[in-house]
């Protein structure tokens, strides 16, 4: 194992041992969107229909609060306490920095799909995804592209005090208009017409095609096309906009 | 490497934010093995120049050298032989000091040993605590102990001491004095004068981004000013004082004409400026200077 892979894993794992201690964190990261899932997945426990929408409209929902919630304020976080800047001081590479936080974020990701999947399939009869390898796809597309809006939204936070407004005033309308909680196809005219433009919309629509209709990848190429745009979108601002240290004033 | 060659090397640096000059062509030099201080006021340009020289900032213009490296492409090979304490970082809250020395000391090539780190840095009593449950001088013990843990050639300390009590002070300086006692190079940067005087080898005088004098600081009298000050008591009981560049002529002076009269001259001294007179008056006399210019 070569020295920056080794560096890179020291870090991951430092980054999941101090995140479950960390109970705040752990909370909103991990634990809110499964107690959605809980609540919703009772509230419609009669309708089928209701629930083959919910359980991949959480799975979505996993996914942006995985990767754009956490790392945007832990950007904030680190970036304020002057953690970054002392990192940045030391031999640690910051591609081996980064990409421990990166896997970090990912495993959350990860373990969250698997559970909502597990709960959909043996809670709320939505069955096993019919499509695995577009599932992983359209999580990986989302990982990408929610997580590089997520550190690029971090430049944008003046300090960490404002970073909850900022982040959920941006994910909460964000779940609501992309049809989380409902089919997004039967919501009035001008909100399905901003649902249409973000990418958490077309995550869901993937990934209701792969765990829940089935329906093929190439009739989901577009919604594919639309997460990679803000994918590529959000690399460029995360890493444009990127600084280890807090702006002075 | 020369081993003979500066730890650091700083000729005619310049360094601006936008229209403000904050470094106005400083030069200075440190030798290996030498405790070197930055001294000066609030908004000087040290933590600047400090920063320029740990490769955090790019410099305007100049030449720098740091162990042999131009700091400024942060190569690696610089950061692996270079301890840093900023002047203020936080660090990973959820994790106890051992812990994090530890994690640390995995960044390094070859670091010393992480109990004898803990020991040196004063923290055996808090190695297992967690970092957000440590006190303000705990802190700073634990920032000397990150800076250590790769057994730098080289330390920077930005007002390592600001906001401390007078113990927590007592304490850091003794740990710096340990690392000095290790053959370290240290480069610190500091509003106080005792502490300059306390620890470091030479001092530079730093105001306005320009150094103003740089000495040991027992010594930074005579090069700075020439001066001697001669007091005594006249007849009446008051205290009489004079400043002179030949205390001897003086000294003849006034003790014949203390002699011719037969009485005697009480309490009669012959001092040097001390740092600090010699600090307030540099700064202050740039100060004057500034004024009259910008009329």
């Amino acid at each position: 194992m070569s020295h920056a892979v080794a560096l890179t894993w020291r870090q991951y794992r430092l980054e999941r041992r101090m995140f479950w201690r960390n109970p705040s964190a752990a909370f909103f990261n991990f634990v809110l969107p499964l107690l959605f899932l809980a609540l919703f997945g009772t509230i419609f426990s009669g309708s089928q229909t209701d629930l083959d929408v919910i359980v991949p409209g959480i799975a979505g929902m996993s996914v942006m609060s995985t990767t754009f919630v956490a790392l945007a304020m832990n950007m904030v976080f680190l970036r304020e306490q002057g953690v970054l800047k002392r990192l940045r001081g030391t031999p640690l590479p910051s591609g081996a920095y980064l990409g421990g936080l990166a896997a970090h974020a990912i495993t959350n990701t990860a373990i969250q799909v698997s559970i909502v999947v597990a709960a959909g399939a043996v809670l709320f009869g939505v069955g096993l995804p019919e499509n695995w390898l577009m599932l992983a796809v359209f999580v990986a597309a989302g990982v990408v592209c929610l997580g590089s809006l997520g550190v690029a939204l971090s430049h944008a936070i003046p300090n960490f005090d404002s970073a909850p407004a900022y982040v959920n005033a941006i994910f909460l309308p964000v779940i609501v208009i992309s049809g989380v909680f409902y089919d997004a196809d039967n919501a009035p005219a001008f909100m399905r017409d901003i649902a249409e433009v973000l990418p958490l919309t077309h995550l869901i629509d993937g990934l209701s095609a792969a765990m829940v209709t089935g329906a093929p990848f190439a009739d989901e190429l577009s919604d594919l096309a639309v997460v990679a745009i803000w994918a590529a979108l959000g690399t460029v601002l995360a890493i444009r906009g990127f600084s280890w240290e807090a702006r002075r004033d | 490497m020369d081993s003979a060659a500066p730890a650091i090397l700083v000729r005619d640096l310049h360094k601006s934010y936008g229209d403000v000059e904050a470094v106005r062509g400083i030069d200075f030099e440190v030798a290996r093995g030498e405790v070197f201080g930055l001294l000066g006021p609030n908004g000087a340009g040290k933590t600047t120049t400090v920063e320029v020289l740990e490769g955090y900032r790019d410099r305007t213009s100049g030449i720098v050298s740091v162990l042999g490296h131009d700091p400024a492409g942060r190569p690696r090979a610089l950061r692996d032989r270079v301890g840093i304490v900023l002047q203020s970082s936080g660090v990973y809250r959820h994790l106890s000091v051992r812990e994090i020395v530890t994690h640390w000391a995995g960044f390094y090539p070859s670091p010393r040993d992480v109990e004898e780190v803990i020991d040196l840095a004063g923290l055996r009593e808090s190695a297992d605590v967690r970092t957000r449950r440590l006190s303000g001088g705990q802190a700073r013990r634990l920032d000397f102990a990150l800076a250590l843990v790769g057994d730098p050639e080289l330390i920077f300390l930005d007002e390592p001491t600001t906001g401390f009590d007078p113990a927590a002070r007592r304490d850091a300086w003794e740990t710096i004095r340990a690392l000095a006692e290790l053959g370290k190079t240290v480069l610190i940067t500091t509003h106080y004068l005792d502490e300059a005087q306390a620890l470091c080898d030479r001092v530079a005088i730093v105001k306005d981004g320009r150094v103003l004098a740089v000495g040991a600081p027992a010594e930074l009298g005579v090069g700075a000013s020439s001066r001697y000050r001669v007091s005594w008591r006249d007849g009446a009981g008051d205290l009489e004082t004079r400043e002179t560049d030949d205390p001897t002529a003086l000294l003849h002076q006034l003790t014949s004409a203390a002699l011719a009269r037969g009485v005697g001259l009480e309490d009669l001294s012959v001092t040097r400026p001390s740092l600090e007179e010699v600090y307030l008056e540099l700064t202050s006399e740039t100060a004057t200077a500034e004024r009259g210019s910008t009329r």
